[in-house]
């Protein structure tokens, strides 16, 4: 255990960033994110790449996206208000499939709430913040080593899809420090975006290739000139009321995801071999969980954890796989009940989940999950 | 199994919070696994402070103290708020500038001139929190007195190292 260095969930996050190659970082610090925005200040410079502190959450959002179009891995993080501030962009990136990473370190209540608890109360919000139909990606880490090496993964996705991705933090592990055995350079897989053979003359930046569904674009600035908009457009990325276009090009995005969810999707399943209790949770919440599981194990209670790591795209079919196999399932989540509804939707069992949640900032106790599954 | 749950608790501006950081350090080098959390807000100035460690030879779920096996006040209000209702084996340590009831009943408790050590002995207050972690590590011995060091070179500012560890011996030789 030699290597193992002591580091909170924001730092490994920074960490996993430069890891996945991330050379740029806009953003407008907010508690309980802020240690990102510190840590990029410090760590980008050192190895070549540029940290600018913006005027509000809008414009680092904006930044991040322009350094990317340009070719550069970015980053923004956040907290809920400036979540709420950066959706119109982030909906920018979806349709002009300029790939960046946005983490979120949600806080309690709405507006500016309760700064340093924590919350998951932007789950609905990291799938539905931005307006229309679009894809999206929302990762949540429950540990100070997945906070690094999932924060790789975003990067990995967003680059692979040409998509932005969420990193859906949480207070809990956000601030916590704990033991992480930082992976050597080659370790993990590193995703670039796809580039044209010959970025100088390469035309239609959003044509794609027959049976793909991710343009291979120029980076902006590279060669020939290209078209960035808002706006729907064609394969040359000028804007079009066609409505053919229109939906080829709605459809494709959202296909970006519906049409690779084996490689998206990914969970964790603890003790659910003969669970006959299952309690889903996601984030930081999962280590109540499992502290909670092995209680109620010790007790001969049959009960498992369900957790999704990719909050969206959810994982409904392994959820409806468990909803068939349990007597039982009871949601945990630090919010009001959001992928409880997700949980319900996919599952067609309403009334029958139970629920734990909790929106005074206090963290869910082990015995709290306990007391849930035994009282069913 | 060992598992230790140690929470620091005091007034904002105290250090505790890098205090429970510096025992982690400690706990990391001695191989085992840990979670260090603390209590953020406006008690970052001046208010109520608490950070919190748990230091154990297995994998830890849930991160937060629950059944705390050693506390630490070093404020009346601290005192009064963590060191009742606890488990008879729990260590209590507090400042000696607390005001403890008659009444106050718990077996494994320490009074030391943790404040004074650090404003009259070292002659910084700031220092509190590394006097603080040299009686803790005496009391629980997390670690050697040199990987402790090492711990507290890793997480104070640069030019107060000879400082903090002066704090750190001062600290340790609170504990007879």
């Amino acid at each position: 255990m030699g290597k193992v260095k002591l580091m909170q969930g924001n730092e490994a996050c920074v960490e996993g960033a430069l890891y996945a190659g991330c050379r740029f970082y806009a953003g407008y610090p907010i508690t309980p994110s802020t240690e990102i925005a510190e840590g990029c200040a410090v760590r980008l410079p050192q190895v070549g790449g540029h940290f600018i502190q913006m005027e509000d959450e809008i414009a680092s959002c904006a930044a991040a996206i322009g350094a990317s179009a340009a070719g550069v891995k970015s980053m923004t993080a956040t907290s809920g208000p400036g979540f709420s501030l950066k959706q119109e962009n982030l909906g920018y990136a979806c349709l002009t499939e300029i790939p960046f990473v946005l983490v979120d370190v949600p806080r309690a209540g709405p507006s500016t709430g309760l700064p340093t608890s924590p919350s998951q109360g932007d789950v609905m919000q990291a799938k539905w913040g931005t307006h229309g139909d679009h894809p999206m990606i929302a990762i949540a880490p429950s540990t100070v080593e997945e906070c690094f090496k999932l924060c790789v993964r975003c990067f990995n996705l967003s680059e692979k899809y040409r998509t932005p991705v969420i990193f859906l933090m949480d207070e809990i592990v956000g601030h916590l420090r704990e033991g992480i055995e930082i992976p050597e350079e080659g370790e993990l897989e590193i995703v670039n975006r796809a580039i044209p053979e010959d970025p100088a003359h390469a035309k239609k930046p959003y044509a794609t290739k027959e049976g793909s569904t991710v343009p291979v674009m120029a980076p902006f600035g590279a060669g020939e000139r290209y078209n960035i908009t808002g706006l729907i457009h064609a394969d040359d990325g000028f804007p079009t009321n066609s409505t053919e276009i229109a939906d080829k090009q709605v459809r494709r995005l959202l296909a970006k995801i519906d049409d690779n969810l084996d490689d998206i999707l990914s969970w964790e399943e603890t003790s659910m071999d003969d669970a006959e209790v299952c309690v889903v949770c996601f984030g930081g919440t999962a280590r109540s969980v499992q502290s909670a599981v092995e209680t109620l194990r010790a007790e001969g209670v049959k009960v498992g954890m369900f957790r999704p790591i990719t909050v969206w795209p959810f994982p409904a079919k392994k959820m409806r796989e468990i909803a068939g196999k349990v007597k039982k399932i009871i949601v945990a989540e630090h919010n009001d009940g959001q992928m409880l509804l997700e949980v319900q939707r996919v599952t067609g069992l309403y009334d029958k989940i139970g629920f734990v949640g909790k929106v005074n900032g206090t963290v869910i106790t082990p015995d709290e999950i306990v007391k849930a599954v035994k009282e069913g | 199994m060992s598992k230790m749950e140690i929470r620091l608790a005091g007034t904002g501006g105290q250090g505790l919070i890098t205090g429970t950081i510096v025992l982690a350090e400690a706990g990391i080098i001695e191989g085992k696994f840990v979670a260090q959390s603390q209590s953020y807000g406006p008690e970052a100035r001046g208010g109520m402070a608490k950070g919190e460690v748990i230091i154990s030879d297995e994998k830890i779920g849930f991160t937060k103290v629950t059944k705390p096996t050693f506390v630490m006040a070093l404020s009346q209000l601290s005192f009064e708020k963590y060191c009742y209702g606890l488990d008879e084996k729990c260590f209590v340590l507090v400042d000696d500038t607390i005001q403890v009831p008659a009444d106050y009943d718990h077996k494994k408790f320490m009074k030391l001139p943790i404040i004074a050590t650090a404003r009259e002995k070292v002659g910084k207050m700031q220092t509190v929190n590394i006097v603080s972690v040299g009686a803790i590590n005496k009391i629980l011995k997390i670690c050697d007195e040199e990987s402790l060091k090492k711990a507290v070179l890793q997480r104070i500012p640069k030019g107060t190292e000879e400082l903090n560890l002066k704090a750190l011996s001062e600290g340790a030789a609170l504990v007879k």
